[in-house]
């Protein structure tokens, strides 16, 4: 058993713990870290993509020693069918500044440098330790943890959970439920490696520039799900996830699914003599709004992935985690400086503050998308793709037939495939889940 | 669609892995019949941990388990599995992640 007592215990050395861990310690606070890898970022998987803004207001200057990958200058997003893709580019000078907006990053590496920055600030950061239960008192109050490292607890006046997607100690104490398996998404993804010339050649780069391209159509074959594409510097980060459920139900796997999104027309030549290094996966909270538990309670907060704050629609979730991270250590810190015990009652705080911040008002936004997307995915994700591809080709080739015929056959393929109402019923549902 | 078959066994080679021999985090609770849950498994682990035995029931061996947590959401609220975490240093360890 560790006699010391901790002001904080933060379970999890991702961005949300590392965010949170950090903040605390800056302030004077006893904190403890726990984390199970065998160092920080270990056991982490991220596609990834860093926001500048929300480290920013961490540590200002993390541009000077962050392992950073590219800045990012250009936006694709691609409607895929099996042969093609109609893309949606966006391209600025404007994003080449000086403080970026937006960097890939590769997590394993990123997150060993941001714990060096928490152990810099004063915290204890314990890895190769496995938290296996949450201690409670009579009364259920959360006391400390327990760990697998030693007999016996370790106590703190707060523990923050900021274990992940698949947290286990949370719902093992019953403070907040199990993800559901239509929930969540599972990512697969490899790490494509090329010369760093190859990579920009491939996708018309210079320099630390860098490119994103997420892509949604036939490719999840009807199911509710993505695929992605990310410049690094010497390796590209490529992947596919779709709801757990939909994985379930169809019985496809995710790694051939992979390898279907790898073999595409439109994918292939950008990997194209790459050598794998890595295979891994993940979880994504796709749950929404809706999904978010019970974030507080005695003695304890909960943060990150584990309390499902991702916003799907914008691929946002670090950021959403380094957030809810700071805030909820700024939350708890002033319960410390006030004396005031850490109670529901007044860790409430870190709810009524997150709520007044972009992580929860975009979150409320998009709060009926989840279930279109899930109830709608045939139509979203196969039948309007195929559509919005054979529209294009009829559009663009030139054989002879009148343009008002070919406009007449598209607006007839659109038609006989979703019908009037279903067409205008999908615009209307998805407009205002949009709102 | 037709899908060739992928080796997912050559994709977990290039991960590194410390295998606590002995200790699996994973169990499959002992059943004659598999569940449809537990057929499920089969086909959505990414890393193909899970496989049909002589008699048909299901087992899993976690040496190349990503530990996502897919099984995990899909066959612990039906009790067909247990899962924890491996002890710590153990498991995955991702060199990009």
């Amino acid at each position: 058993m560790i006699e010391e007592r901790f002001d904080a215990i933060v379970v999890g050395a991702g961005m949300a713990g590392n965010a949170a861990a950090l903040t605390m310690a800056r302030k004077g606070m006893k904190v403890l870290q726990l984390e199970r890898g065998e160092y920080a970022g270990s056991k982490n998987v991220q596609g990834a993509i860093l926001y500048a803004d929300m480290l920013e207001k961490l540590i200002p200057e993390f541009r000077e020693d962050a392992p950073l990958e590219r800045h990012l200058v250009e936006q694709r997003f691609w409607i895929m069918d099996d042969r093609s893709h109609v893309g949606l580019h966006y391209r600025s000078e404007d994003f080449n500044e000086e403080r970026a907006n937006r960097y890939t990053i590769i997590r394993a590496q990123f997150d060993r440098w941001f714990s060096s920055k928490v152990r810099e600030a004063g915290a204890t950061v314990l890895c190769e330790t496995t938290v296996t239960d949450l201690a409670q008192d009579a009364y259920g109050r959360v006391i400390g943890v327990r760990t697998d490292r030693q007999d016996g607890e370790i106590h703190a006046d707060v523990v923050v959970l900021a274990e992940g997607v698949n947290g286990l100690l949370g719902t093992r104490a019953r403070l907040r439920e199990r993800p559901k398996p239509n929930k969540v998404a599972l990512a697969v993804k490899e790490m494509h490696f090329l010369p760093r010339e190859t990579i920009e050649a491939r996708f018309n780069l210079s320099g630390d520039e860098g490119v994103v391209i997420e892509a949604a159509g036939t490719i999840s074959g009807g199911m509710t799900g993505m695929g992605f594409i990310y410049a690094n510097k010497e390796c590209i980060s490529l992947g596919i996830g779709c709801l757990v459920a939909d994985f379930q139900r169809t019985g496809r796997t995710p790694y051939e699914l992979l390898d279907h999104f790898k073999r595409h027309p439109s994918v292939a030549p950008l990997i194209e003599g790459s050598e794998v290094k890595e295979y891994s996966a993940h979880l994504i909270p796709e749950g929404g709004y809706k999904a978010i538990p019970q974030l507080y309670g005695d003695g304890w907060v909960v943060v990150g992935d584990a309390a499902q704050l991702n916003n799907a629609i914008h691929r946002e979730g670090s950021n959403l985690a380094m957030t809810s991270g700071r805030i909820a250590a700024e939350a708890i810190f002033q319960m410390k400086s006030r004396r005031l015990g850490m109670t529901a009652e007044n860790l409430a705080l870190y709810k009524r503050m997150l709520d007044r911040s972009f992580v929860l008002k975009d979150m409320k936004k998009y709060k009926d998308m989840p279930r279109l997307m899930h109830t709608n995915s045939q139509n979203f994700f196969l039948t309007y793709p195929q559509l919005i591809s054979k529209a294009m080709q009829t559009y663009l080739r030139v054989d002879g037939t009148p343009k008002s015929e070919k406009q007449k056959s598209t607006l007839k393929s659109f038609v006989n495939a979703r019908s009037w109402i279903g067409l205008f019923g999908d615009a209307f549902r998805f407009a205002r889940a949009w709102r | 669609m037709v899908e060739r078959s992928v080796r997912v066994e050559d994709k977990l080679f290039c991960n590194r892995y410390l295998v606590d021999a002995g200790r699996p985090h994973i169990k499959v609770r002992a059943h004659t019949k598999p569940s449809p849950q537990l057929l499920a498994l089969l086909k959505a682990c990414p890393a193909r941990c899970y496989d049909l035995n002589d008699k048909g029931q299901v087992e899993v061996t976690v040496d190349g388990c990503m530990e996502c947590g897919t099984c995990r959401v899909i066959g612990e609220p039906t009790g067909d599995i247990e899962w924890s975490y491996p002890r710590g240093g153990y498991g995955v360890l991702f060199k990009f992640g």
